[in-house]
């Protein structure tokens, strides 16, 4: 029930202490501008030799040449082809079915391509594995663009010819052969069925070479302990669409564990729908987006997370094991196990410990309950690593017993814990070679490295999962002189054939009769409905829980994580992710460790929010066995105490442009790919400068724009009770503020012709964030960079907001204390009650322009330039725009960006419009926005013109569903429905009329288009 | 004098006697062929790849009677794929020459239509009339354009005449005046008149008026220099190729949607690509149509720029094929929105069923092409005022149309009714 929660989104917010916080929570800008300061520096003024009279010659002289500049314009030129490509017509985009598979996301996209460059990714929805893409596929068509990316092959760090490259390393090759010394194909995971063969056909020839597969992140554990279960290596795939019950220890499998990919399904049975919904329990150290969006997160270090599997485990199947858990840990764990077993098949139990005894314990549990989430039959294929092999390979290289070394799609130099030892290790070796994207560490190590093309330059087949194929086709010509691994492979095999010509012979002969090759390239995915029966092998695995149960730590235990953002790095050149404000966290730019407030207190760790609303962090000393970084510190509620968090995937310095070099890499602290360690950390001197987002764009403390109920209320009580519609009082009568008589605008006939509405559920958003990049795509929005980003002057047009939760109003309170059952249940949910921010709920909410039909923006800007349409839309004209402001200013949801610079063509802000390349992925269709100017959320106005234009062309009517904004065709989830509410059989129409629905701040009666589904926990 | 006289009549007899006998050699020659039906028949089946004198898909044409044997050439020109199956060694070696390119079968055509084509090909057209003519003409249209400026010269003479006259009368009669003692009388200057300009200054009501009328002139003036800035109407720049709209889309009436093919899907009309060009321009190698000397548009003129398209493409004209080595033509844009204005042509030309020629003006009588319109967003939005909506048989505009006309009261929708004068239409 929103009235008896208390919203906040940071500590301090929530302590109510920090003058600074409820200074900003007043001012509608975070940013003072300096003009006292300024004038009043009369010291500087008088110094100057500009004299009064010179500054107007200056001013005047300046706006007299501005003017004659304006006079003559430029002479444009077009340069038609000339023979046009017939799928090519000016002005048309045209869609390219493909996948990526970069060894860390893999998945089946869409490419948009106009004039032949790709300017967006869309989610491929007909394909039924990985068919949505996460926020770092939709950021990858910038990467494509990269400045820093291989322009050619090079040997010993100067340019080479492919066939200098061939002759060379094949006489080296032949020569290590004659030898009979090792030589190492270390690769990431192709999950290719023609890369397999290439690579076995080269192994032929070569008998020497040795292919390891290696995943910067590991899931080694998991394959081993399936492997083991089940005969086959690959990963467990799991449904969560079925899932009654989901226990998550450790696992966030809304994130990239496993390979990720698993929220869509989640978010299916979120949906409260005939009053059920799933039950989610998670238990973590980190706050994570699964933990996010559980009912009930329960905080556990690591150690404790293991005891919690083991007694779970012995819940489940009734063995004994030795060992007690903590009170507070039982009584959540048997909520846990209650849920599981009344759940029955349709409950699920998943594992985040990169151990084999717990992965198989976790395999073994979801076999006992039967349960119909996860499938055994078609394993995920996306993760192949091994971590002895990869082991054997770096002492190899270390002691310099191996012949020769060839990596491809992976940087070792980096992303081993002693990356250091291992690149000098390669130096010395008779023949190295790296295939790689960008001049990284590994590739200036190597002696030869090859430049590889981006995945939307190139060919691919791939096996996601059994029976589950994908082809992945180029979108444009490569960019460079660049040749693919397998291409370069089969020449040195000897064969003459390149890898496409590879790939359709080896498809024909699969697809013999069941489907054409233009068929499977035009959709990109193929289900070849075999599958394998994999049956359990597994055994009771007593001392594997007893192990589990036994486990304990005595000091603090970093707990390595992926950043949505940033992955494992490898696009970590890529500003649309780097600016992409971490879910949780809200931070851009930068890695830091995750610290409890309790822990952060005790070492001395602190965070500032300094007068213009930036966040400050001191600076901590983390030491894992011999190895000390100094990282930026977040006090992150909800982190369990005793645990730290730190991401992978920043820090590289190779490759990079100066400005994304950020961060530290914590792969340093990643010893035996296992991503628990057990870390001391210091307070080290001085503060870090944050990019954090946290506090910006406040909402004047109406703290109501969340609106939150229970399964139980949402199924008994009646909607007035849990989203009542706010009431304002008339004539001394309290009246609802949607009714007529309390409108005091006129209103606009909207019956006739289309009227878009968006409706976001915040029970299916789970927080990935793929609409922001999707919108930073769609709509040519600039990066600002860090130093703007914490000005507050970041211009995401669309933004997650993230508010955390705790029952801390005094009816809250009593209410807690009465369900309290149990001693131990007592003990702890007093301690919670004392320190709410040590296990908060999370909510996010997606928030972008309101479109408001009583738009508060429209009716101050001076000129006219923000105006309605009467499909609900307002908009904006730039040219009109003269950056007064006042429709920010004026704006309760605080969704207008001013563009504070000139953000394209300008040296300051070095990003990808600043050079030609990067400029390729700009949307033609949208205006890239100069200097002062107001710009936000269109609606992605051009999308829906685009849709009518078709209908209109092709003399029909549009159907539901044909009309999208760029976010909501992202959202994989099914989180953001768009559409015409004037279509009565919409879907949109029908959540217009849902009981859940609310707008944002419905008091200020804006009567806004964008709904929003009120959440309901199944607590 | 008698005897040039005869010398001419008889050179002129005998050059008839040699003309007649030469347009009636090939006629006697092919019997009863008529060489006008032939010209029809082989401009409408054979023009597309032969020419005359000129190699072009197939060899040229001129005189080919003679080559083969008359039998062989029917059986060759009704199915030359079947004789090249047979083996013939000769359709064989054509075959080979021509990059293999099989000629199409034109089993339509009678011996008598082929008689009549061969004759054509055979036919040599007589001498060009006697020169004199000509340059009679052309004496005559030379003396037309003269002659205004000889009339204003001599009108120009005549009054220079008469100015001199009447003061040569003026001084004659003058001296006769003082030689017979006639006294001139002298105009006194009488008392001072105040001058114009003084009394204009000490009217203030006239001061004040002038300065309101000299400020709103220039105000007028300014607001027009003003509104003009960055409106190119009439910008007509000087292209690479010079490429004439009154041929292409007047003389020869090319739609203009067979180049500009993307108006029909895309928001931009597209400029075609030179393989556009070569559809047609494979075969018309030179220009032969209507010449404007006065502007130096000859003949030559424009067969010149024709090899400047050959010259983009890669055209090997003697070859008959394209080499490889093209050069991109850089036109320069004459119509240019600003960024900010989305325009669509699938939406005006498809949808709205717009003339090209209501924004391009009369593109047909376009010797170089000019913006015609100002492109100015009132001149937009005035057109959204007045253009109504083309609904019949668009089922999309169904439902809203009849909701709509039921609203405004009106059986005919404007564009601005539609929506069209929002800013968000144009501007995102």
């Amino acid at each position: 029930m929103a009235e008896n929660k208390t919203y906040w989104k940071s500590a301090d917010q929530l302590k109510g202490d920090n003058p600074i916080i409820e200074q900003l929570e007043q001012k509608e800008f975070a940013e003072h501008i300096p003009v006292n300061e300024f004038l009043g520096d009369s010291e500087t003024l008088e110094d100057t030799s500009t004299s009064r009279r010179d500054f107007l010659k200056y001013v005047g002289f300046s706006t007299a040449a501005a003017t004659l500049a304006a006079c003559e314009g430029p002479v444009i030129k077009s340069v038609p082809y000339v023979v046009q490509p017939e799928q090519i017509r000016p002005g048309v985009a045209n869609y390219y079915a493909t996948a990526i598979a970069d060894g860390f996301d893999f998945g089946s996209v869409l490419i948009k391509t106009r004039e032949g460059r790709p300017i967006k990714v869309e989610n491929n929805n007909d394909a039924p594995v990985l068919g949505g893409a996460n926020a770092r596929v939709h950021a990858s068509v910038l990467s494509l663009y990269d400045v820093k990316r291989l322009q050619g092959p090079k040997a010993n760090g100067s340019n080479i010819t492919w066939e200098d490259l061939n002759l060379q390393v094949g006489a080296k090759l032949k020569a290590l052969a004659a030898t009979g010394k090792e030589v190492v194909l270390l690769t990431q995971t192709f999950a290719s069925p023609t890369t397999s063969k290439i690579v076995s056909d080269f192994v032929a020839v070569f008998p020497n070479v040795k292919h390891v597969t290696y995943d910067s992140v590991s899931d080694s554990a998991a394959l081993d302990a399936f492997e083991d279960s089940f005969g086959v290596r690959g990963l467990a795939d799991y449904d969560f669409s079925k899932a009654d019950t989901i226990v998550s220890i450790g696992a966030d499998f809304l994130g990239d564990w496993q390979g990720g990919g698993y929220d869509s399904g989640y978010s299916k049975n979120r949906i409260p729908t005939n009053g059920r919904m799933s039950q989610h329990f998670q238990f973590e150290a980190n706050m994570s987006l699964s933990g996010a969006s559980a009912d009930f997160r329960i905080p556990a270090t690591p150690a404790q997370q293991k005891n919690i599997l083991a007694h779970l485990y012995a819940a489940i199947t009734g063995i004994t094991i030795s060992g007690s858990l903590e009170a507070g840990l039982k009584s959540k764990l048997d909520k846990a196990v209650k849920a599981l077993k009344a759940a029955g098949s349709k409950a699920v139990v998943v594992s985040g410990i990169q151990e084999v005894g717990a992965q198989k314990i976790v395999l073994a549990i979801n076999h006992y309950l039967q349960s119909e989430v996860m499938n055994a039959d078609t394993p995920r294929l996306i993760r192949q690593g091994n971590d002895a092999e990869v082991s054997a390979v770096i002492t190899a290289v270390k002691n310099g017993t191996l012949g020769g070394l060839i990596t491809a799609g992976v940087n070792p130099a980096l992303t081993l814990a002693d990356g250091k030892a291992f690149a000098e290790g390669v130096k010395k070796l008779d023949l190295s070679v790296a295939f790689s994207l960008k001049e990284d560490e590994t590739a200036l190590a190597s002696q030869y490295v090859a430049a590889v093309p981006h995945y939307l330059e190139a060919w691919g087949d791939y096996e996601f999962k059994a029976g589950s194929f994908a082809l992945a086709q180029p979108t444009i010509r490569p960019l460079f002189d660049t040749k693919q691994f397998q291409d370069v492979l089969l020449a040195w095999s000897g064969s003459t054939n390149s890898y496409y010509e590879a790939i359709k012979s080896n498809w024909n002969s699969t697809l013999e009769g069941l489907s054409s090759w233009n068929t499977v390239l035009h959709d990109g995915f193929y289900q070849s409905g075999i599958t394998s029966s994999n049956y359990f092998q597994g055994k009771a695995l007593p001392s594997e829980a007893n192990a589990l149960a036994a486990a304990s730590s005595s000091g603090l235990e970093l707990v390595l994580y992926t950043k949505t953002g940033m992955g494992d790095g490898q696009q970590s050149n890529n500003p649309w992710l780097q600016e992409f404000p971490d879910p949780i966290t809200r931070v851009s730019w930068d890695n830091y460790i995750t610290v409890s407030a309790s822990d952060a207190a005790e070492a001395g760790l602190k965070n500032v929010n300094v007068a213009n609303g930036a966040l400050n962090g001191s600076y901590a000393k983390v030491t894992v066995g011999g190895t000390t970084l100094t990282v930026p510190v977040i006090i992150q509620p909800g982190q369990a105490k005793g645990s730290i968090g730190l991401a992978l995937g920043y820090g590289e310095k190779a490759g990079l442009q100066e400005e994304m070099q950020v961060g530290v890499n914590a792969f340093e602290f990643y010893n035996d790919f296992k991503p628990v360690q057990n870390a001391s950390i210091a307070l080290a001197e001085g503060f870090h400068e944050f990019a954090c987002v946290q506090l910006h764009n406040t909402l004047m403390g109406r703290g109501d724009i969340i609106k939150e109920t229970t399964l139980e209320v949402f199924n008994t009580k009646d909607k007035a009770y849990w989203n009542a519609i706010p009431v304002v009082s008339k004539n001394h009568m309290e009246e609802e503020v949607t009714s007529e008589g309390v409108d005091m605008w006129q209103n606009f006939d909207r019956s006739i012709g289309h009227h878009f509405n968006l409706s976001i559920d915040l029970n299916a958003c789970t927080g990935c964030g793929a609409c922001v990049i999707a919108c930073h795509s769609e709509n040519n929005v600039p990066v600002v960079g860090k130093t703007e980003v914490r000005r507050s002057r970041d211009m995401h047009w669309l933004r997650i907001d993230r508010y955390y939760s705790s029952e801390t109003t005094f009816e809250g309170d009593n209410q807690t204390k009465e369900n309290i059952d149990g001693l131990g249940d007592s003990l702890t949910t007093f301690g919670e009650m004392e320190n709410p921010s040590e296990n908060p709920q999370v909510t996010f909410q997606p928030v972008m322009c309101q479109h408001c039909n009583h738009a508060p923006c429209e009716t101050v800007c001076p000129v006219a330039a923000t105006s309605h349409g009467r499909q609900g839309q307002n908009h904006m004209a730039y040219n009109r725009c003269v950056g007064t402001r006042y429709c920010a200013n004026n704006c309760p949801y605080k969704v207008r960006r001013f563009n504070w610079f000139l953000y394209n063509q300008n040296d300051e802000f070095d990003y990808h419009m600043n050079n030609d390349l990067g400029r390729m992925v700009l949307n033609p269709d949208v205006v890239v926005r100069s200097r002062g100017v107001m710009e936000k959320c269109s609606m992605c106005i051009q999308k829906t013109q685009k849709t009518i234009l078709d209908a209109k062309l092709d003399g029909r009517e549009i159907k539901d569903g044909e009309f999208q904004t760029a976010c909501s065709s992202a959202c994989s989830n099914g989180a953001m429905t768009f559409g015409d509410i004037n279509d009565k059989e919409s879907e949109i129409a029908h959540l217009k009329e849902n009981d859940r629905m609310y707008h944002l701040l419905e008091s200020v009666g804006t009567k806004p288009n964008v709904m929003y589904q009120a959440k309901v926990r199944n607590t | 004098m008698r005897k040039s006289n005869l010398y001419a009549l008889l050179t002129s007899k005998f050059l008839a006697v040699i003309v007649v006998a030469m347009l009636s050699l090939p006629q006697l020659f092919a019997q009863e062929s008529d060489p006008a039906a032939g010209k029809k028949l082989f401009n409408a089946n054979c023009a597309a790849c032969h020419k005359l004198n000129k190699k072009a898909v197939g060899p040229a044409l001129k005189g080919v009677s003679s080559k083969y044997d008359r039998e062989w050439l029917y059986t060759w020109i009704k199915n030359s794929a079947a004789m090249i199956k047979s083996g013939d060694a000769q359709a064989v070696a054509i075959w080979e020459e021509y990059n293999k390119t099989a000629m199409t079968a034109f089993p339509q055509l009678s011996n008598v239509d082929i008689d009549n084509i061969l004759a054509y090909t055979d036919y040599t057209p007589p001498p060009p009339p006697p020169t004199t003519a000509v340059a009679g003409s052309g004496q005559g249209s030379a003396g037309s354009s003269y002659s205004n400026d000889l009339i204003l010269g001599a009108l120009a003479l005549v009054f220079g005449l008469l100015v001199v006259m009447l003061v040569l009368v003026n001084k004659t009669l003058q001296r006769i005046a003082t030689a017979s003692g006639v006294e001139l009388v002298k105009k006194e200057v009488k008392e001072e008149r105040r001058p114009l300009w003084d009394a204009f200054v000490k009217n203030h009501f006239l001061v004040f008026m002038s300065v309101i009328l000299l400020l709103l002139s220039s105000a007028y003036f300014a607001y027009g220099f003003l509104m003009q800035v960055g409106v190119d109407q009439g910008y007509m720049p000087v292209q690479p190729i010079h490429y004439s709209h009154k041929i292409h889309a007047g003389a020869n009436e090319i739609e203009c949607k067979y180049c500009h093919s993307s108006a029909r899907v895309s928001k931009h009309s597209g400029i075609p690509s030179l393989n556009v060009c070569m559809n047609c321009h494979q075969n018309i190698a030179e220009y032969n149509g209507e010449e404007d000397l006065e502007n130096g548009y000859t003949k030559d003129f424009y067969t010149k720029e024709i090899k400047k398209l050959y010259a983009a493409v890669g055209w090997d004209e003697e070859n008959q094929r394209y080499t490889g080595e093209t050069e991109p033509v850089k036109w320069v844009r004459i119509h240019n929105l600003p960024d900010f204005a989305y325009f669509n042509h699938a939406q005006h030309v498809q949808v709205g069923k717009i003339d090209c020629q209501k924004c391009h003006g009369p593109v047909e009588e376009m010797e170089v092409m000019y913006q015609y319109a100002p492109l100015t967003m009132g001149w937009c939005i005035n057109c959204h005022r007045e253009t109504n909506v083309q609904v019949k048989g668009n089922e999309y505009y169904a439902k809203i149309h009849e909701q709509l006309s039921k609203k405004y009261g009106v059986e005919q929708l404007t564009a601005a009714q539609m929506g069209g004068l929002e800013c968000g239409k144009c501007h995102y």
